[in-house]
C-alpha cells in the first residue's frame, strides 16, 4: 500500500515571494505537490477546505483574512475525521507574533526566507508527518487558542451605538445577549431587538469584558450569563441554548473547552 | 555658597529645601545686622539676634504665603504652569511681602526679646527715623530674596521647557524615521529583491536603485529642510515602484504634477506617510487592490496636494493596528512649519476609498 503524496497550499499576497517559496519547496521537497498558490486568506480557506492539503504555508499579513484568522477558520470548519493540515506561518516582521509563535512552538519562517531555514522547516514537517497521530488537530487547536487575540485588552465599551439613518440607538452592553459577525457588520442581539453596527468582530472583542463576554466562534461573542444550557455534540462542537431567545448558537471546537462542567 | 548648590541636590528634598533657604537668608541677615549696628552704633551681637529673628521669620511668612497662595490658585486654574512651581504672580506676591514684613517684625521682635531676655522693646523703637530704616531694610531684603527665587524658578522652568522641546524633537525625528523605515515594508522589499536577484537581475538592480533613493531621502527628511515638489513626487514614485514590485497588478498609480509647480519648495517626504496609509489601510486589506492618484494644483495663493485611493475607505473607528502616527505626524509637521496657514483633511472619496488633501501657502 502506498501512502498518498503530501500536498501543500501556499497563501501569500506578494506574487514574487509566493512563486519563490513554491520553487524553493520544489527543490527541497520534491515529493510535495503544491496544490495551489493563492493571494488572500479567504481564498486560502476555501481552497484548503475543498482540497485538504497536508501542509499550509500562510503569510501573516494578507488581505481579507490574516494568516492567523485563516488558520482559525480552518480549525473551526475542518471536516471531522480528516487529518488537519500542518500550518507554517510566514512573516516579514511581526515581533509580537514571533514571540507568541516561539512560546507555542508553532512552525514559522521569516521573510526573506533563507534556503537553510526552509530546509529545516521541511525536515520538521516530514518528521511530524512520519509520526503523525490523531491529535494533530488537538495540538493545532491548543496552539491557536493561545495565539488568537483575547477580550479585554482595550478600554471597556459600555454602550454600543447602532446607527439607522439619522437615528443612533444606544444599546447598553449589559443588554446584549450576543454579537454575531455578518459580512462587514456585526449583529447586536438583545432579548427583544436586533441592531447592526459597522465594526469588525475582532475590533469589538478587545473592548469587551473577558469575564462576561466569551468568544465561542470566530463569528460569535456571547454574554455568559445569557447562556442557559450547553450541549456537547459528537463532532466536538457545543450547541448553546439562550435565556430569552429561541435560537441556538454554536461554539466551535476551538472554544468548546470553555464548556466543560464543574 | 554657589559651590554648595550641587551638594544640596544629593540631600533628601525637605532638608535641601530648608538648607537652600537658610543659605540665602542667614548671610543676608548677618549683612543687615552689620549694617544696622553701624547705622545705629549699637553692639553687633544683639543686633544679629534681632536681624536673624526678624529676617528668617519674614522669609518663612513670605515664602510660605507665596507657595500657599500659588497652591490655592492652582486649584482654581490647573493650567497655570507658574502656579505649579509656586509662583502666584507679583500682584499676589507684593501684598504677601507687606503682610509678611508686618508679621515678621512683630514675631521676630518677640522671639529676639525672649532669646535675649529683654522684656522691653529694643532701643530706638520710638524713633520714626529708625522705624523707617528698619522697614526699608526689610522691604529691600524681602524683594531681593523673592526676586532672586523668582528668577531662579523661571530660569529652571525655561531650562526644563527647552529640554522637553529638545527631547520631543528627537523623539519625533526617530518616529519619522521609524515610520518611513517601517520594518514590515523593508523586509518584504528585501525578500522580493532577494528573489529578483536570482530570477531577473536587471529588475533587481532597478529595484535596488529605487530602494537606495528612497532610503537616502528618508534619512535626509528626518533632518528637516525642504526639497522641490518635483523631487517629492520622484521619491513617491520610488516608494510606489517598490510597492508595485511587491503587490503586482493589485497596485496602480498615477501622478499629476503641472510643470509650473515642479520647483516649489515642500517639506521632504510630507506626502509619504499619506501614500503609505493609502496602501496599508486602503489597498492592502482589499483582495482586488486598487489605484492611487497623487496630484498637485494651484488655487490662488495656495498649493493643493491630494492623494486619492480607491481602497476600502476610512474605518468607522481607529484601527488597532494603525497607531495613527502617519496622519498625526503630517498634522504636526504642517503646524510646526506653517502654523494656521496649512490644512490637512482626510475624507471619504467619491466612489469609495479615501481622499487626503493638504493645502499649503505658496509663499510661506
Amino acid at each position: 500500500m502506498t501512502t498518498p503524496r503530501p500536498t501543500a497550499l501556499i497563501a501569500e499576497d506578494e506574487p514574487l515571494l509566493a512563486e519563490s517559496l513554491r520553487q524553493d519547496l520544489a527543490a527541497l521537497w520534491p515529493g510535495l505537490d503544491v496544490l495551489a498558490v493563492v493571494g488572500d486568506g479567504q481564498t486560502a480557506v476555501e481552497h484548503a477546505l475543498v482540497r485538504r492539503p497536508t501542509v499550509c504555508f500562510f503569510d501573516i499579513r494578507m488581505p481579507a483574512l490574516s494568516g492567523l484568522e485563516a488558520a482559525q477558520a480552518l480549525a473551526e470548519d475542518w471536516p471531522d475525521g480528516e487529518p488537519f493540515p500542518l500550518i507554517v506561518f510566514v512573516t516579514a516582521f511581526d515581533q509580537y507574533a514571533l514571540a507568541a509563535f516561539d512560546a507555542q512552538a508553532v512552525d514559522y519562517v521569516v521573510k526573506p526566507v533563507q534556503r537553510e531555514r526552509l530546509a529545516l522547516c521541511v525536515q520538521r514537517l516530514q518528521a511530524r508527518l512520519a509520526t503523525r497521530t490523531g491529535d494533530a488537530l488537538q495540538r493545532s487547536l491548543e496552539q491557536l487558542r493561545a495565539l488568537l487575540p483575547a477580550a479585554g485588552t482595550r478600554p471597556r465599551l459600555e454602550v454600543v451605538q447602532a446607527q439607522v439613518g439619522a437615528t443612533v440607538h444606544l444599546v447598553p452592553v449589559d443588554d446584549v445577549l450576543y454579537f454575531e459577525a455578518a459580512d462587514k457588520y456585526v449583529r447586536v442581539v438583545t432579548a427583544d431587538k436586533e441592531h447592526l453596527i459597522r465594526l469588525a468582530l475582532k475590533e469589538l472583542l478587545p473592548q469587551l469584558d473577558a469575564q462576561r463576554f466569551w468568544q465561542v466562534h470566530r463569528g460569535t461573542i456571547v454574554q455568559v450569563r445569557c447562556i442557559r444550557e450547553a450541549r456537547r455534540e459528537e463532532s466536538g462542537k457545543v450547541t448553546l441554548f439562550l435565556r430569552g431567545r429561541p435560537e441556538t448558537l454554536t461554539a466551535s471546537r476551538l472554544y468548546a473547552h470553555l464548556f466543560k462542567g464543574q | 555658597m554657589i559651590a554648595l548648590m550641587p551638594v544640596l541636590d544629593t540631600l533628601p528634598r525637605p532638608v535641601a529645601f530648608v538648607l537652600r533657604h537658610l543659605l540665602l537668608g542667614v548671610p543676608l541677615c548677618v549683612f543687615i545686622a552689620a549694617f544696622l549696628s553701624v547705622a545705629f552704633s549699637d553692639p553687633f551681637g544683639p543686633m544679629l539676634v534681632y536681624s536673624l529673628s526678624v529676617g528668617l521669620t519674614c522669609q518663612l511668612l513670605i515664602d510660605g504665603g507665596r507657595r500657599l497662595a500659588a497652591r490655592l490658585l492652582a486649584r482654581r486654574h490647573p493650567q497655570g504652569a507658574a502656579l505649579h512651581r509656586g509662583w502666584p504672580g507679583w500682584h499676589w506676591t507684593v501684598p504677601i511681602i507687606l503682610l509678611g514684613i508686618a508679621g515678621g517684625i512683630q514675631i521676630g521682635y518677640a522671639i529676639a526679646g525672649a532669646l535675649l531676655g529683654v522684656k522691653a522693646a529694643p532701643p530706638d523703637i520710638g524713633n520714626w527715623r529708625s522705624w523707617f530704616i528698619i522697614l526699608t531694610v526689610c522691604l529691600v531684603a524681602s524683594l531681593a530674596v523673592t526676586g532672586s527665587l523668582w528668577a531662579r524658578g523661571r530660569l529652571a522652568a525655561v531650562e526644563r521647557d527647552a529640554q522637553r522641546a529638545q527631547r520631543a524633537a528627537a523623539e519625533n525625528q526617530l518616529k519619522l524615521l521609524e515610520s518611513q523605515l517601517e520594518p514590515h515594508m523593508l523586509f518584504n522589499t528585501l525578500a522580493n529583491l532577494r528573489v529578483l536577484i536570482g530570477s531577473d537581475p536587471l529588475r533587481a538592480q532597478a529595484m535596488l536603485d529605487r530602494l537606495i533613493a528612497f532610503l537616502r531621502a528618508t534619512l535626509q527628511a528626518s533632518r528637516s529642510g525642504t526639497h522641490s515638489l518635483g523631487a517629492e513626487f520622484e521619491r513617491l514614485a520610488d516608494y510606489l515602484a517598490l510597492m508595485q514590485v511587491r503587490m503586482g497588478p493589485r497596485l496602480q498609480y498615477a501622478f499629476d504634477l503641472p510643470d509650473a509647480l515642479r520647483a516649489l519648495p515642500v517639506p521632504p517626504l510630507l506626502l509619504q506617510p499619506i501614500v503609505e496609509n493609502s496602501i496599508q489601510h486602503g489597498l492592502e486589506p482589499s483582495v482586488a487592490g486598487g489605484r492611487i492618484d497623487i496630484a498637485a494644483r494651484r488655487e490662488g495663493a495656495q498649493l493643493v496636494l491630494t492623494v486619492r485611493d480607491s481602497g476600502i475607505g476610512l474605518a468607522p473607528s481607529p484601527s488597532p493596528s494603525g497607531t495613527r502616527f502617519g496622519t498625526q505626524q503630517v498634522r504636526d509637521r504642517l503646524a510646526a512649519l506653517y502654523g494656521q496657514a496649512a490644512r490637512f483633511r482626510l475624507d471619504a472619496a467619491a466612489g469609495g476609498g479615501t481622499l487626503a488633501t493638504i493645502t499649503l501657502p505658496l509663499a510661506p
